[in-house]
């Protein structure tokens, strides 16, 4: 069963990002292959994909603060995103793992697929600048 | 700008003429951006030069990327751009073939202002037989005060050369 929580961002909602399974070390999400998210006919747009691999990233930072009682503003400070291959109608999945989680600044990496896990169509690699709430 | 452009002879004929069909944003842009991911985000085309393209973002209540603040999310911001770098690879190469993104680099600089449009503009800064590399800024209204700055590769796809 797929949800989606308070805790995507309205964007990520409007989308149509869904989490597809939070069993794991971070949650695994979901962009179903719709007209807003297409490029090209028939492709996902690449900024589409994008959101769903930032999205994904920032999903896997907030476990892992939470799993260690940190509570933190999250702001971009950049995302490199490289398209691997086009990804076709069908949902797309992402994952992010967070490589290091400092004081100020956490490094994640994340992988998007669609059929294949070992085949990426995308991967990411953001840094994001962690501050205390307001 | 230097010239970017290989001689005629390493590009083979199709290329000429190709720079014979002018690629027209403005004429291209109520097809490219009225439909699908474009069309959802309501991307507008602003401007165009030999080398560069300008769109822009509207701010939408839907779009933010957090519930607390009516600050865009980053996600249509990396549409916004992506859209506006293919675009300034079209006008350079002078007509519209399929390209795709090979990579895209966002550094944010600050969030875009509450309620604010983001506009975009990219340049294609050099255009060999096999790549093409671009630089960008998105603003919300000074272009000497980024909300990001963007760069970016992208290749011809489906066999053919840029």
């Amino acid at each position: 069963m797929s949800e989606t929580p308070d805790s995507l961002t309205p964007y990520a909602r409007s989308l149509g990002i869904e989490i597809a399974d939070e069993t794991g070390d971070a949650p695994i999400l979901l962009l179903p292959f719709t007209s807003i998210a297409e490029g090209r006919p028939g492709v996902l747009h690449g900024g589409a994909t994008s959101g769903l691999l930032e999205t994904a990233g920032y999903a896997a930072l907030r476990l892992e603060l939470g799993r260690v009682g940190r509570d933190h503003r999250l702001k971009p400070i950049n995302v490199t995103v490289q398209f691997l291959s086009a990804a076709k109608k069908r949902p797309t999945y992402a994952l992010g793992r967070v490589t290091r989680a400092g004081r100020r600044n956490a490094n994640i990496v994340v992988e998007a697929w669609q059929d294949d896990r070992t085949r990426p169509v995308a991967t990411a690699v953001m840094n994001v600048l962690m501050t205390t709430p307001d | 700008m230097n010239n970017a452009e290989p001689t005629s002879s390493s590009r083979g004929e199709n290329v000429q003429d190709a720079r014979r069909t002018r690629f027209d944003p403005a004429a291209a842009a109520p097809l490219l951006l009225s439909q699908n991911h474009g069309g959802w985000l309501g991307l507008r085309y602003r401007d165009h030069g030999p080398d560069w393209a300008e769109l822009e973002l509207p701010w939408r209540a839907d779009l933010i990327g957090e519930a607390s603040r009516d600050v865009l999310a980053s996600g249509p911001i990396v549409s916004l751009m992506d859209m506006a770098s293919g675009m300034s690879v079209w006008v350079k190469m002078g007509e519209f073939r399929a390209i795709a993104t090979l990579d895209l680099r966002v550094d944010y600089m600050r969030p875009s202002k509450e309620g604010a449009n983001v506009i975009g503009r990219a340049e294609c800064y050099r255009l060999t037989n096999s790549a093409a590399f671009v630089r960008g800024i998105a603003h919300d209204g000074d272009a000497d005060d980024p909300v990001a700055h963007i760069a970016g590769s992208f290749m011809a796809i489906m066999g053919q050369r840029l």
